[in-house]
Formats: C-alpha cells, sequence, structure tokens
C-alpha cells in the first residue's frame, strides 16, 4: 500500500464490505475496499450519489443501521480492529477518539435540546466536568467555529443552516479526536457559506491536528482542500492518490470523464461533456470491470475479469489500462 | 451552484398506478404476504361463510321457545339455552347475519362520508378546508357512546337503518382526518400536473386520478371504521338501545345480562356471543394493521437475526 | 403563539357544537319527549319546574329560537340543568355532581396508568426490534384492543371475581360502610376499583403501545439519533432524551383526543360493575327516558375531552420548542 508518511497511519482500512440484507438477497454497497489516512492529513473521498461512499464512512465509523452491515473485513484505528469489537468496547473510542459530522445539521442535530445541551451531553458521556468547566469547555467550542457563546441557549431551528452545521462541528471537535469523519457536511449549504464553512474546518485542522476523512459529490471543494483524494463507482475505489495528482493527471476513464465535466474558471473554452449511462444497479452490478459498459476505453478484458489496484506514479488505478 | 459530479439522470421516479387491474393486483399482493391480514381475513371469511350457509350450520330454529330454559352445554345443545329455552349455538349462528351486515354497512358508509369530506378539504382549500377540518375534529372529540345514546333515544326507533345511521354519523371522522392528508401530499404530484395540463377538471382528476391511488388507505379505514361499527353496535345493543326482538351477537348479550347469565351460572350465554364479537373485531384490527404494515416497511416484523 | 390560538379556537367551537347539539336535538326529533315528561310528572310538580321544563326544551314559548337560545345558555352557565326523571325530583346537576367523582377517580386513574405503561412498553417494544416482546406484542394487542370494553370487563369479572374470588363483583365499596376518609374505606375503594380500572386499563393500553411503538420506530431512524450513538451517549439516554421524547410529541393530542372513546368504554365497564360513576347514571338515564339528564351527561363528558385536549396541547407546547416559535 503506498502511503503519504512512512510511520503508522491512524486509520487503516482493509477489504472492507457492506451488504445490504434486502428481501432479495444481500446487496453489496461497498466492495473491499482498503485505504490508509495518516495523522493529521485531509482525505476527501469523492463519487456519485449511490456509489456507496456514505454507507463506507458509516461503516468505518461503525453506525450502521439495518438492514446495513459489515460483511467482512477490518478497520484499524489505534491499533485495534474496530469491526471486531463489540458496542460496549466502542462507545469507550466514540467521539473520543474519533467523531462524526453530518450532512444535514438540522436532521442530526435534537430539535427538543439546547445546543448546550447536546454539547454538554458528548462531553459528559466521557469526561466528569464540573458545571462550571463544562460550561466554559462548551462557550469556548462555538467561539472557535465562529458562533457567539449567547447561541448555547438556543435550539436548533433557532440557528441559521450555517450556524447549525458550524455547531455541529464545535460538537465534533468537544473532546479533540485524532480523526474527523464528515458526510458531506457542506451540501446543505450555500455556495457562499459552503466557502466559508470549508475554510474554517481547514483552520481548525490544522489548529487541532485531527485527521479527516471527508466525503462529498462536489470535486471542486474537495479538491482546494484534501492532501489526498479517493474517488469511489459503485461500491468500489477506482482511484486513489495525492490530490494535486488525481486533479491534473487522472488517470481511471471515469476519473478523467469527471474531471472533463466540469471546466476551469480559467483555460480555454471547452464544450461541457459528460458521461454517458447511469451508475448500475448494484444488486446486479456488470461482470468484469463495473465501469465498462460507460467507458470510452474499454476493450476484450474488461467485462471478462476484474481489474485489481494497480500502482502508477504514486497513485493506485483500478483499471486494465494500468496493468504493467 | 457547486460543481456536481456530471452523469445522464436515471429514469423517472415510477410511481402511479392508474389501472384498476394494477392496483387491485398491488393492495391484493401485499396483503397475501402479511401474515397479519391472511389472520384477519379468515375469520373474516369464516364468518362470512357461517352467515350464508346459516340455515345449514345451525341445529335448529333459533327463535323456537320450545327446548327448557337455561340448560347447561350438553350435545343437544351445543352452547345450552337461554332464559326462554332457545337454543344458544342457533342464535349464534344466525346472528352472524345482522352483525355481520351492521359492520359491514356502517363501515361502508362511514367511509363513504370520510372520504368525500377528507378529500373535499384537501381540495377545496382555504376556508373551506378550515372549515371542514374543525367539523372534522368537533366529531373525533365528542364521545361517541352518550352522544349515540341520545340520538338513538330520541328517535325512538329502534330499528336497524337508525343503528347504522347512529354509528355512520360518529365514526366518519377519524379517517377524514387520514384521508385529507393524504390527499393533500398527493395534490401537487407530478402526474396531477400532467392531467391538469391536458385540460381535465378537478372532479375528473379527483376521481380518477387521485382516488385509484388512495385505494390502499380507503380499504384500509374501511376495516378501521368496520371494527368501530362492531364494538358500538355491540355496546348500544348491549345497553338496550338496539331492537331486542332482533337476533345479532349484540341483542344476545343484552338478553344474557337482564337474566343475569353470569350470577345465575350460564356464563356461555354471555361469553359465546362476546367472543363472536371480539373476534370480528379483531379481524378488521388485523386487517387495518396490516396496511399499516404495507405502507410502512419499518414497523413489519424484524427477525431476530442470530 | 398562534399555536395556542388554535387550539383555543378549537376548545371553544367545540364547547359550542356540543351544547348546541344538545339545544337542537330535543326540538328537532320527531316525537315529543318533553310532552312524555310533563305528563309522568303531572300532579308531582310545581308550576314552576313544569315551566323550566317548557323553557328547556322549547314548548310552549312565545319566544322566538334565538331567545331561547340564549336563555338556554344562560341556565346551562349558571348550573341549571333541569329536573332528573330518574332520580326525582333532584336536580340533574346534584345527581351528577354525586357521580362525577367515581367516574373522574376511575376513568383519570385508569387513563394515567395505561398511558404511563403504554408509552413505556411502546419505546421498549421499539428499542428492542426483533425481540420477543415486539415480535409478539403486536398481534397481541391489536386482537386484545378489538375486545368491546364490557366484554373484557365480563370476562374478568367471571375470572378473578366469581371464580377466584379475590374481588368483589361491583360497586365502589361496601354497601354497608358510609362514606368517609378512613383508611378502611380507601382501601375498599381501591379494593373494589381494581377490576373495572383493569379492565380499562387492558383494552386501552394496547392502541397506545401500538401508537408509540410506530412513532418509536420512525425516530430511531432520525439522523440525531444516530448522531447520539456516535457520540458514545449510554443506550438509556439515547432512547428516553433523543428518541421517546421526540417520538411522544405528535401522539399526544392524539392520545388526549381519543378519550372519547376511552370514556365511551368506560361507561360500559361502570355498567358491568354496577360502579356508581355517571356511566351508570347514563344507563338508568336511558332506561327512564331522563332526558335533562342524558343531555348533560354529554355535556360533562365532552367538557372533560376538551380540557384533557388543551392539557395535552399546553403539554406538546412546553415540550416542544418549535412549537413555541412559529406555531
Amino acid at each position: 500500500m503506498i502511503t503519504a508518511t512512512t510511520t503508522q497511519p491512524l486509520l487503516q482500512v482493509k477489504d472492507l464490505c457492506v451488504d445490504y440484507l434486502t428481501e432479495r438477497g444481500p446487496v453489496r454497497a461497498v466492495d473491499r475496499v482498503s485505504l490508509e489516512v495518516a495523522k493529521g492529513e485531509f482525505l476527501g473521498i469523492v463519487g456519485e450519489s449511490g456509489c456507496g461512499k456514505s454507507t463506507l464512512l458509516f461503516a468505518i465509523a461503525r453506525l450502521l443501521s439495518t438492514p446495513a452491515e459489515i460483511s467482512s473485513g477490518e478497520v484499524w484505528f489505534g491499533g485495534r480492529d474496530m469491526v471486531s469489537m463489540d458496542e460496549e468496547e466502542m462507545r469507550h473510542l466514540r467521539w473520543r477518539d474519533y467523531s462524526v459530522v453530518m450532512q444535514s445539521a438540522m436532521n442530526a442535530l435534537n430539535p427538543v435540546m439546547t445546543i448546550e445541551e447536546q454539547l454538554g451531553d458528548a462531553i459528559h458521556a466521557h469526561l466528569r466536568l464540573p458545571h462550571r468547566k463544562l460550561a466554559a469547555r462548551s462557550a469556548e467550542l462555538l467561539r472557535v467555529v465562529g458562533i457567539d457563546p449567547v447561541h448555547l441557549h438556543s435550539y436548533p431551528h433557532q440557528l441559521s443552516g450555517g450556524m447549525r452545521q458550524r455547531a455541529m462541528i464545535a460538537m465534533a471537535l468537544a473532546l479533540t479526536p485524532d480523526l474527523v469523519i464528515m458526510d458531506e457536511p457542506t451540501s446543505a449549504l450555500d455556495v457562499v457559506a459552503q466557502r466559508s464553512l470549508m475554510v474554517k474546518i481547514k483552520q481548525l485542522q490544522r489548529e487541532f491536528g485531527f485527521a479527516c476523512v471527508f466525503v462529498t459529490h462536489d470535486m471542486s471543494l474537495v479538491s482546494h482542500f484534501s492532501d489526498r483524494l479517493a474517488v469511489m463507482y459503485a461500491g468500489q475505489v477506482v482511484e486513489i492518490g495525492a490530490t494535486r495528482q488525481v486533479f491534473t493527471d487522472p488517470k481511471h476513464p471515469y476519473t478523467v470523464g469527471l474531471m472533463k465535466s466540469f471546466p476551469s474558471i480559467s483555460g480555454p473554452l471547452l464544450p461541457l461533456t459528460g458521461i454517458a449511462g447511469g451508475p448500475p444497479d448494484l444488486a446486479r452490478p456488470p461482470s468484469g470491470c463495473r465501469f465498462h459498459p460507460r467507458c470510452p476505453r474499454a476493450f476484450e478484458r474488461c467485462p471478462g475479469e476484474e481489474p485489481d489496484l494497480y500502482a502508477r506514479e504514486q497513485d493506485l488505478v483500478r483499471c486494465f489500462l494500468f496493468d504493467t | 451552484m457547486a460543481v456536481r459530479v456530471v452523469t445522464d439522470p436515471g429514469p423517472l421516479e415510477t410511481p402511479v398506478v392508474t389501472s384498476r387491474r394494477g392496483i387491485a393486483g398491488t393492495v391484493g399482493r401485499g396483503l397475501s404476504r402479511n401474515r397479519k391480514a391472511m389472520a384477519g381475513l379468515g375469520l373474516f371469511g369464516f364468518f362470512l361463510v357461517v352467515a350464508i350457509l346459516a340455515p345449514v350450520v345451525a341445529p335448529y330454529d333459533p327463535q323456537s321457545l320450545q327446548f327448557d330454559q337455561m340448560l347447561q352445554p350438553s350435545r343437544a345443545h351445543l352452547l345450552g339455552t337461554t332464559g326462554t329455552g332457545q337454543d344458544i349455538f342457533s342464535q349464534l349462528v344466525f346472528g352472524t347475519r345482522e352483525s355481520l351486515l351492521i359492520a359491514v354497512a356502517a363501515g361502508l358508509g362511514a367511509t363513504l362520508i370520510s372520504v368525500i369530506v377528507g378529500v373535499s378539504a384537501a381540495y377545496l382549500g382555504g376556508f373551506s378546508d378550515h372549515v371542514l377540518n374543525l367539523f372534522t375534529d368537533v366529531f373525533l372529540v365528542l364521545p361517541t357512546l352518550p352522544l349515540m345514546i341520545i340520538v338513538g333515544t330520541y328517535l325512538n326507533n329502534r330499528g336497524l337503518a337508525v343503528l347504522i345511521g347512529v354509528i355512520v354519523i360518529t365514526g366518519w371522522s377519524y379517517g377524514a382526518r387520514q384521508l385529507r392528508s393524504q390527499a393533500l401530499s398527493l395534490r401537487n404530484r407530478e402526474f396531477l400536473e400532467a392531467a391538469r395540463a391536458r385540460g381535465e377538471r378537478s372532479l375528473y382528476i379527483i376521481v380518477f386520478e387521485v382516488l385509484p391511488n388512495m385505494t390502499s388507505l380507503i380499504v384500509a379505514i374501511f376495516f378501521g371504521a368496520a371494527l368501530y361499527a362492531v364494538l358500538a353496535a355491540a355496546g348500544l345493543q348491549f345497553i338496550g338501545l338496539g331492537d331486542p326482538n332482533s337476533l345479532s351477537w349484540g341483542t344476545m348479550l343484552y338478553w344474557a345480562q337482564a337474566n343475569g347469565a353470569l350470577l345465575a351460572g350460564s356464563p356461555v350465554w354471555v361469553l359465546a356471543p362476546g367472543l363472536c364479537i371480539a373476534a370480528l373485531g379483531a379481524a378488521f384490527a388485523l386487517i387495518n394493521y396490516a396496511f399499516d404494515e404495507i405502507g410502512n416497511p419499518a414497523l413489519r416484523p424484524v427477525k431476530r437475526r442470530q | 403563539m398562534s399555536y395556542l390560538v388554535r387550539r383555543l379556537e378549537f376548545f371553544f367551537i367545540t364547547l359550542w357544537a356540543a351544547l348546541t347539539i344538545n339545544f337542537i336535538l330535543p326540538r328537532i326529533m320527531p316525537g315529543n319527549p318533553a310532552q312524555a315528561m310533563i305528563v309522568r310528572f303531572r300532579g308531582r310538580v310545581s308550576p314552576e319546574t313544569v315551566k323550566a321544563i317548557e323553557v328547556a326544551f322549547g314548548l310552549h314559548s312565545n319566544e322566538n329560537i334565538f331567545q331561547q337560545y340564549l336563555e338556554y345558555l344562560r341556565n346551562t352557565f349558571t348550573g341549571n340543568f333541569g329536573t332528573s326523571v330518574t332520580f326525582f325530583p333532584v336536580p340533574v346537576g346534584d345527581v351528577i355532581r354525586q357521580g362525577l367523582p367515581w367516574t373522574l377517580g376511575l376513568v383519570g386513574m385508569a387513563t394515567i396508568i395505561a398511558f404511563i405503561l403504554g408509552t413505556l412498553l411502546g419505546m421498549l417494544s421499539a428499542w428492542r426490534r426483533g425481540g420477543f416482546f415486539d415480535a409478539v406484542m403486536p398481534p397481541v394487542f391489536i386482537v386484545i384492543s378489538a375486545f368491546p370494553y364490557f366484554w373484557l370487563g365480563l370476562l374478568v369479572l367471571l375470572a378473578f371475581a366469581l371464580t377466584l374470588n379475590w374481588f368483589p363483583l361491583g360497586f365502589a365499596y361496601d354497601l354497608t360502610s358510609s362514606i368517609n376518609l378512613s383508611w378502611d374505606f380507601v382501601g375498599q375503594v381501591i379494593w373494589h376499583g381494581t377490576l373495572p380500572a383493569l379492565t380499562i386499563v387492558i383494552t386501552s393500553i394496547g392502541g397506545w403501545i401500538l401508537t408509540m411503538r410506530n412513532t418509536m420506530i420512525t425516530t430511531l431512524a432520525e439522523d440525531y439519533v444516530k448522531m447520539a450513538r456516535a457520540k458514545g451517549l449510554s443506550p438509556v439516554r439515547i432512547m428516553f432524551m433523543y428518541a421517546g421524547r421526540n417520538a411522544i410529541l405528535p401522539n399526544l393530542v392524539g392520545f388526549a383526543m381519543s378519550l372519547g372513546f376511552v370514556i365511551s368504554g368506560a361507561i360500559l365497564v361502570e355498567i358491568v360493575f354496577n360502579y356508581p360513576g355517571l356511566g351508570f347514571t347514563l344507563l338508568q338515564a336511558v332506561h327512564s327516558e331522563d332526558y335533562a339528564l342524558m343531555q348533560t351527561l354529554f355535556l360533562m363528558l365532552t367538557v372533560a375531552v376538551l380540557v384533557a385536549v388543551l392539557a395535552a396541547d399546553l403539554l406538546t407546547a412546553v415540550l416542544d420548542p418549535r412549537t413555541r416559535e412559529h406555531g
């Protein structure tokens, strides 16, 4: 595995598989995904709707609910495989070592509790702090994300969308975890709020030093802020490498198609091109390489075998074109 | 706008059933896979068969007074006899007819009014909606038995039509609320826009496009109303507000209570009709709940994974 | 605030509807109940009482209908409900005052117990999906809640009173004692009240368990519950503070509105157990065609349900901060 640093990675996902148990049988939403995140690293995961990126995220965080379940694989964090831990053991890790930021703060915040109560909840579950210290800490957390601490006494519906999202981030940092997992935290916001939130996240990351796994469908946003980028398609990682590399020199035909589907603001005027066809039905994925029905460069080998991840210039690409 | 990953859009959400056979098929399929529904339908079917075949199933004429009174259950009289010498089992069998009739007729009547009020409220909107809503809520809150008692006593006519009428008046409001909410949510769906664009008139739209899509809810409400009717009829007849000379399970209970059956050592006279009422009610309740489960798969029974 | 305004509007309109139904019914029904009453009373009442009955039912009146209506409303709000036929010559108001505490006590207690138990069981059942309780409970309670109240009462009576002799056959207290506040008397009341209360609880709890279970199942799928899990909170805290508190909100007012149904059932239970509350009184009123008593009972019961609904509305406003904002 090519890693960004030579020290032990913070998070190691090995051949993770997640199935949805439907009436018609199990549907594989995440297929043998492996990746690593180093300390303090910002990993972006992109892909279209239904490619399995959110499922992957929740699987890593052990937050899947029926009918989804991890059917095989390992998730190594802090020297232990989280997949094999039971709920009671997990509870000790939760929030202290890693935390989660969800997509829609309106849905992720309890509507009948104040911000202070929800912040305090998380801290109180793991640390015994005297009340005054707890209040001070909560106020400090809000200030750090740019919210006036007077809002501690507000209810979620009284805050604006951007503020709610920031409150969630404040909550995620409450116990200064080593890893923060974010599932499309900016999708529910307008462009301006998105940008300012991303800047804030990046700034906090530098200050607090946490690693970040950031899932989104918005390529441009994540490309500016991430160190490494993973591209997912139909439940598999099809390309992964340093962001700059993937961005300027995409290798997998899918990634190439993605990059071509939005023009850069500087540079020559190019016609917009999309990727023909639609994402496959995961209950009956295409044989061999999952992308081959839509791939402009498919050849005889593609429908027959499933490609592995092949290394090329510090990237990993799941395509026979790079199998040397 | 943020730049989204571009791909061709997938097929439009298919939703809407317009063919009648299609609806019956989906409802039927949904029900046949649900155990509660099958149990309920089975019970209902059982009573239906008994009602139709009553003369064949019952050993004696239910009205004949020729037997000894207050007999205990025996081979000759499966459930014993009443205080006036009638065979309880035969009464029970023949009583099925009237009890079923009341349940189905009152259920249909209440459902019809629910549909009219609920859907109208959703479509008329504005002030009419507000008024109809208030009207519905008022009827929902009024205690039903006292109201039925008062109307029934005033009318002083103990006939079947009055009984059914009184049940319908008090039983339509629950369904109207649910129908209104569903009609509201359907109001803005695309297929209605398409119908409007074709220039169809509102009434046409309501009857031919909206109602078919509410079939599942309407059927569920019918069963809920039938359940209410069974219990309400039983309650009214038990108190003596039904026609004491008619033959149904509720009137059997009235006579049993009037003769002090429980204390006089003939509990079967009381238990048997009550059991039938409970069973018919249970049948409707099961089918009604099954519709909930079909509509919301999250409610279905979950198998514990080992 | 507009939330409360709307609820108050509902309260007053329903009250008005009940009052008006009581006013209109005797005047539009065929036959003349008032005449029948007067005939029965003839010779035994003072002319004033006859006049009062005529006023209440709108006979021989030179006033037009609106004046009658106002007179009726005035009478109602001053507590003048007429004279009871069943308990002649006791005024209706007094008859009701006697039976009211028994019914309030029985129905009130039973409903509160059923509500609390039902809500808890519903929550637990949803929390442990796939468990034994969750698999067995819904069909069992669906069937039980379809039982007629009075039939279940008869079953309970048969089983626990007649056969096992654990509880008395009926009434609210030992007929040889007089009403007082001694421990002995209170004990009797509880002993006599157990079976009727049990009947009401068993029949009504099913609906509440199932409703709570259904809302809880939906609530458990919400993102904020997932967040609570992600934060590593204790399961108990998640179940009550995150899931339970949100799941119960849409049900509160519904619970109160279903009281009308519970009261109907409680009336039948009182009849089965000869419990001296308003239900039993209603039965006697029916048998003596005591219209004044019947109508006033209807009014009282409606008011009781409305008060409960209003209380539930207030409780919802307290528990749900969102209603306080936009209404």
